[in-house]
């Protein structure tokens, strides 16, 4: 039989589709592959010394900054997100008007942008509060922000959990929280990861909400009321000073392989609940 | 002597009268078995023994269950009830840990915490429930890696941990192949003389082989309850024997 | 004894969950405390349609139109750049790509969405600079590849949440494969590709630091697109750090415009969401 011929714009559709994902793999490659390709010559041992200083602008101090900062926020957030969902699912009923005002502010918190973040952690902690920049508040600033992602997969991940695991538990004479402590937590474990994981990479990623929250001290310092600055607010200081772009790529560098091994991760994760993303 | 008394029990889920008016004792030390077409109450009669339904939301109950003569309902401690009067569901629900911590999550909840008396309570209900020497090898290793009729023995052995006076089973074999549901059934005869026990079951071949006494239930409402000889020999009410030659249902 | 436990742990879930409202409100009351009074100082129609940024003249005059202008320009360019190569490639991940294919480009999509915007922002300024300058193409363009992600990840979900029968159907009636997907498939998901518009518009006017790096930030409404504009955004990040009194609280009140901006985006977003159910 004759191959049928395509029709014009079965051809074109085709053409345009394939096009499309062309250019978005071909700007990854090609993102990546610049900032690799800039960044490498300066990823050198120096690089990594444990002390900043005008000649060696080390990301060693942005970097235990990063870490510090992604523990406080994950401290005062996952608690709140896990409580949260807890409550959502397991505490209340349907049709509830405060769990419908909480559904709304947390999508309300998960669209607001990361500069707006940062004016109010400015105006409350670093004012109201007089924080002044410092870890906290900047990490403070980071947890509302990453609420929002936690309470979300935290929830999601409870509901997948059955209900029969639940009825067993309660059939034992186990109370509420023991049965979700016990049972439903354990089982929705993988889920929660992943939301944390996903957490720590916008943490490690934010710029804006941090600028005048945490300030940007050069130094680490395990004072939480001290100023510091993390590496993605490392890199914009350096492209702002102008000097030392290189190591800005070489920073890059660092951030993207942070990246990478957290999307990892959390892939990794999510695959062990059987929730697909 | 008599386990359960009900009395002039009335169901609600929301609008809807799930079950109407029931008066039922429930002998102890025998097999009572509940049977009825889809939708009749009996799953539900099985849920208010052990107050599951107080989980359902908008789920009303009146008039009295008594558990050897104490009030379930009015001040008891759900928790402890569920304790003395252990279940069995459907589909196998063992909880994705270690065979072990399966069976020891009741003792658990209860307080019993020492290593030597958890070890003990662990091998116990296995061995009651004729499933200790399939798994005595595993016992760290994930319930979930059983088969699905011994998952269903590893939950009977989890309810018998808190040894309870009652134990009440919603058609336990309706997920089971039929070698799988033979073990079960024969567990239950050897469980008899320890236990009360009270199963739903679709199966009216399965209610004739283990129970010693049956109770048809049809929309809500408890037809006619007697031993299980005479309900399926001579049914005294005509709906109880069409459904038991099958001619509805 | 267990149920004073039980109920001290409830009360600890309610609480958490009331922080994502006492989130919302917080910072809904210092934004307007703090930036509120500015407006009514310069005067609402001074301050939304005022041309004229000079905070450091003698009077200073605040208006910021041409901010508004800028952040609408430079959102509405992105859209233009981004939607379309998101949508199409949203299509080529759902019904077109081969699986082999498929395990390369979604966590390629998935690390589009993890890198930094800072990141962004370097490769903007050295790659996509030296082509089109300071200027509010460089920074349609940079926002347009920011986007991608946000658009394909959403489209896609709701490209594949769409009825199989639907694409069946149009193939039995001898449309060709693209054909069927453009013509009937895309349809059927359109509320869920709306949604994924939305979020990316939200996306692009809440982006602060890739932008900065790249739109040329000056103060004046834009005349055509090869000439530099500044942000809502940028505004704020950029004269924060200096400014005192009036003109500190008018730089919060463009926070508060922004954030009346993305408040009526999350509008539309739940309302088109509520729509769908």
């Amino acid at each position: 039989m004759r191959k049928a011929k395509l029709k014009l714009s079965e051809r074109i559709l085709r053409a345009l589709t394939w096009a499309a994902a062309f250019l978005t793999a071909s700007v990854l490659v090609f993102i990546v592959g610049f900032i690799f390709i800039k960044g490498l010559p300066y990823l050198k041992p120096s690089l990594f010394a444990w002390n900043y200083n005008s000649e060696n602008v080390s990301l060693m101090p942005a970097l235990i900054s990063t870490v510090y900062m992604t523990f406080l926020s994950l401290l005062a957030a996952v608690p709140l997100g896990v409580f949260s969902a807890i409550f959502l699912t397991e505490y209340s009923k349907r049709g509830n008007k405060f769990v419908a005002l909480v559904r709304v502010t947390a999508e309300t918190l998960s669209g607001i942008p990361s500069i707006v973040y940062g004016l109010f952690g400015m105006l409350f902690f670093v004012n109201f509060l007089k924080w002044r920049y410092s870890v906290l508040a900047g990490a403070f600033t980071l947890s509302i922000m990453i609420l929002p992602l936690i309470l979300r997969s935290t929830e999601e991940a409870i509901i997948a959990v059955p209900d029969n695991l639940r009825e067993g538990a309660f059939g034992l004479g186990a109370g509420r929280l023991r049965t979700v402590f016990k049972i439903v937590l354990p089982s929705a474990a993988p889920g929660i990861f992943a939301g944390i994981i996903l957490a720590i990479g916008r943490i490690a990623g934010e710029t804006a909400a941090l600028i005048y929250t945490a300030g940007t001290v050069a130094q680490f310092s395990v004072n939480p009321m001290e100023s510091a600055r993390t590496l993605s607010v490392h890199m914009y200081a350096l492209s702002n000073e102008g000097l030392h772009t290189g190591e800005g790529y070489a920073t890059a560098i660092v951030l993207l392989l942070l990246v990478i091994l957290i999307n990892a991760a959390s892939a990794w994760a999510a695959k062990r609940i059987g929730v697909k993303k | 002597m008599n386990c359960f008394e009900i009395k002039n029990l009335d169901l609600f889920y929301g609008g809807f009268q799930a079950l109407k008016k029931i008066n039922m004792e429930i002998e102890a030390g025998m097999i009572s078995a509940f049977i009825g077409p889809s939708g009749c109450g009996k799953s539900t009669l099985l849920k208010t023994l052990n107050r599951m339904n107080d989980i359902i939301e908008g789920c009303k109950i009146t008039g009295s269950v008594r558990l050897y003569g104490e009030d379930i309902y009015n001040g008891a401690d759900v928790n402890l009830l569920r304790k003395r009067v252990g279940m069995v569901f459907q589909k196998p629900n063992p909880f994705p840990m270690s065979v072990y911590d399966n069976i020891a999550f009741g003792p658990r909840t209860h307080g019993i915490k020492a290593r030597c008396e958890l070890d003990a309570v662990v091998e116990n209900s296995l061995r009651n429930a004729a499933i200790w020497d399939e798994v005595k090898d595993r016992l760290k290793k994930s319930a979930l890696g059983l088969s699905g009729g011994q998952q269903q023995r590893l939950c009977i052995a989890r309810a018998l941990a808190g040894s309870p006076e009652a134990l009440l089973l919603d058609e336990p074999t309706s997920a089971l192949d039929p070698i799988s549901t033979g073990k079960i059934e024969e567990l239950l005869l050897t469980l008899r003389e320890k236990y009360s026990i009270i199963i739903v079951t679709h199966n009216m071949q399965q209610a004739a082989r283990i129970s010693d006494s049956t109770a048809f239930f049809l929309h809500g409402e408890v037809i006619e309850k007697s031993d299980t000889k005479t309900i399926f020999a001579r049914p005294a009410d005509k709906r109880t024997e069409d459904y038991i030659t099958g001619r509805f249902g | 004894m267990k149920n004073w436990k039980e109920s001290i742990m409830r009360a600890v879930f309610f609480l958490s969950a009331a922080a994502s409202i006492l989130a919302v409100a917080l910072i809904c009351l210092f934004l307007l405390a703090n930036g509120l009074p500015a407006i009514g100082k310069i005067g609402p129609f001074a301050f939304l349609l005022g041309k004229d940024w000079s905070p450091a003249d003698v009077p200073p005059s605040f208006g910021i139109l041409p901010m508004i202008v800028g952040s609408l320009y430079i959102t509405a360019g992105s859209v233009i750049i981004g939607v379309p190569v998101g949508i199409f490639t949203a299509v080529f991940m759902s019904h077109v790509c081969p699986p082999k294919l498929y395990k390369f480009i979604k966590p390629g999509v998935d690390l589009l969405a993890g890198i930094p915007s800072v990141v962004y922002g370097f490769f903007g300024m050295a790659v996509i600079l030296p082509l089109s300058g300071n200027s509010i193409l460089s920074a349609c363009i940079l926002l347009g590849i920011m986007i991608l992600p946000t658009v394909i990840t959403i489209s896609e979900s709701a490209l594949r949440a769409a009825p199989e029968q639907y694409y069946e159907g149009a193939l039995a009636l001898g449309a060709g494969h693209y054909r069927s997907v453009f013509s009937v498939v895309l349809p059927a998901a359109k509320s869920g590709i709306l949604a994924s518009v939305i979020l990316g518009v939200g996306r692009a006017i809440g982006e602060t630091m890739a932008v900065i790096m790249v739109a040329g930030n000056q103060p004046r409404v834009p005349s055509s697109v090869f000439q530099g504009a500044r942000t809502l955004t940028a505004n704020i990040v950029m004269e924060m750090a200096y400014a005192a009194d009036l003109h500190r609280e008018a730089l919060i009140a463009t926070g508060v415009v922004l954030f009346v901006f993305i408040m009526i985006i999350n509008l539309s977003f739940s309302a088109l969401k509520r729509k769908e159910k």
